[in-house]
């Protein structure tokens, strides 16, 4: 029968030569392997100082987005905690009052919005289902913490800050 | 007199120490270059205060003796280790004489006239730390370990000391400083090339280095006769093979490579005290190449099955040296 993938190689145990059985020559080949590896340029990423590139599309920690009046883009419709399949995201609704305009760009909001980014797979599924493009995933990393609950990420953390906007538009490949 | 030879002694105890404590941070340096990595390079520049921060962590950590252990025995196994392991420089000349203020100084802290046989007898007293050590831990690994390490070091004792009586007749004497006087024209290792392959991997099997290191395995025995052992107990172990490694490359360099002799060292018309002070230099230049192949064999090779090492040890090595005893032999009767 043909080999499929043409790599399979006959095992032969045929005797060692004099020269083989020596065991030293074969000691010294792989010691000049090895030398020749200590003259190579180290493959080592000195990781706080220098970071390796991130593809566009990297899916890292959340966002919640505000427009561009600084209103929070996210009406609580849910969809993304139904789209969840790790079940991270859980939230709270109340509506809006009327002095809150500025605030909320829809008539209902998010009182509290959290992820668990224990639970999170950053599968991007909530990016997808969200019809109001309030949630992105960033290239941010989450960092490490100590205690579980410090994973459990509110809207203190996921809400960007007003002077500082995340860029998204790298993941803003649909178009409406 | 006494005083220079405490200071002697001193001097060289805390050399030996120093080095045996940046040999870590060489061999992880060693290691990571090898694999094409940086290693260690955190602690200060160059992580060159990483054998530090890993004395410091040795400490801090908790001392725990096992409750069925024989106490006694296992506060003592690493304490010889470490003593054996400090003694055996003793006889190595690290040098020729200084003149300093009118007095000659000898750089050998004793020139005993059994210097070869000394070293071997240390080097074999060495097992009974590593032996008390495993058995005393009353864990099946670390017997295991201890029972590897004890068969292994009397098999390639032997092989190692055969090559090394090749080396008395030729030069006729113990000592080790008359040793190295001899080379002072050719190295012994262009007499005896054989004799110096067995002795070499003799010192790595001494050493439980790798392709030797079955007492410890980490693989199989999860680090052997001193899997019980933590904080400094087990720092003491560590340390103990750091500074076998630098005083068997330091005999290796003594009995095979001229010591503290270098070509031309009395034609260039230095002072005797410069060349005394290169010879030291070179002698280290010496120890400092034997540790890093040591080292490179290390993260070269794999490590032996225990039939293998058994097999090279009594069936290869030890006919080898008798082989290669009596070719001096017959070459010093014939040159006569």
């Amino acid at each position: 029968m043909a080999s499929l993938t043409n790599r399979s190689k006959v095992v032969v145990n045929k005797k060692m030569t004099f020269w083989e059985r020596l065991y030293l020559p074969a000691i010294f080949g792989g010691m000049a392997i090895t030398l020749k590896h200590f003259f190579r340029k180290s493959n080592t990423v000195r990781y706080p100082e220098v970071k390796r590139p991130f593809s566009p599309v990297y899916r890292g920690l959340h966002v919640l987005k505000r427009d561009e009046n600084g209103a929070e883009r996210c009406t609580a419709c849910g969809l993304c905690a139904v789209a969840c399949p790790a079940e991270a995201i859980t939230m709270e609704a109340e509506e809006r009052k009327k002095d809150e305009k500025h605030l909320y760009r829809e008539e209902k909001y998010a009182a509290v919005y959290e992820i668990n980014m224990l639970r999170c797979i950053f599968c991007g599924l909530c990016e997808e289902a969200c019809p109001k493009e309030a949630i992105f995933l960033t290239d941010r990393l989450v960092p490490s913490e100590l205690e579980r609950e410090d994973f459990i990420y509110g809207k203190d953390k996921l809400v960007e800050l007003l002077d500082q906007r995340i860029d998204v538009s790298k993941r803003q490949v649909k178009t409406y | 007199m006494i005083l220079e030879k405490t200071i002697f002694i001193l001097i060289i105890f805390s050399i030996t120490l120093l080095i045996a404590t940046y040999l870590t941070y060489f061999e992880r340096k060693v290691a990571a270059f090898l694999q094409d990595r940086l290693g260690p390079d955190r602690a200060g520049p160059f992580g060159i205060l990483q054998p530090l921060a890993d004395a410091g962590k040795m400490f801090f950590k908790e001392d725990f003796i096992p409750a069925e252990s024989v106490k006694l025995l296992f506060i003592l196994g690493p304490g010889i280790a470490m003593f054996t392991a400090c003694m055996t420089g003793a006889v190595i000349p690290w040098g020729d004489q200084l003149q300093l203020f009118g007095r000659t100084i000898d750089l050998q802290i004793a020139d005993v006239d059994i210097g070869i046989l000394y070293v071997v007898g240390f080097v074999s007293i060495g097992v009974y730390g590593i032996m008390i050590g495993g058995w005393s831990s009353n864990n099946k690994y670390s017997l295991f370990g201890a029972i590897r390490a004890s068969s292994q070091m009397i098999s390639y004792e032997l092989a190692m000391g055969l090559s090394l009586i090749a080396i008395v007749m030729l030069t006729g004497s113990l000592s080790v400083r008359e040793i190295v006087e001899q080379q002072a024209g050719v190295w012994n290792v262009f007499y005896q090339p054989l004799g110096f392959l067995i002795f070499f991997i003799c010192a790595l099997a001494e050493c439980n280095r790798a392709p030797f290191d079955l007492p410890e395995c980490e693989t199989e025995l999860i680090g052997g006769y001193h899997t019980e052992y933590s904080s400094m107990k087990l720092g003491f172990f560590l340390f103990a093979e750091y500074i076998n490694m630098f005083i068997s490359a330091a005999v290796i360099a003594t009995v095979y490579f001229g010591g503290y002799h270098f070509p031309f060292m009395h034609s260039l018309g230095l002072s005797e005290n410069v060349v005394s002070i290169l010879g030291i230099l070179v002698l280290f230049l010496k120890i400092f190449l034997f540790i890093f192949i040591f080292m490179w064999i290390r993260w070269t090779l794999p490590r032996f099955r225990y039939d293998q090492l058994m097999h090279l040890g009594w069936k290869i090595l030890i006919p080898l040296a008798i082989l290669n005893m009596m070719g001096t032999g017959g070459f010093i009767l014939l040159s006569n």
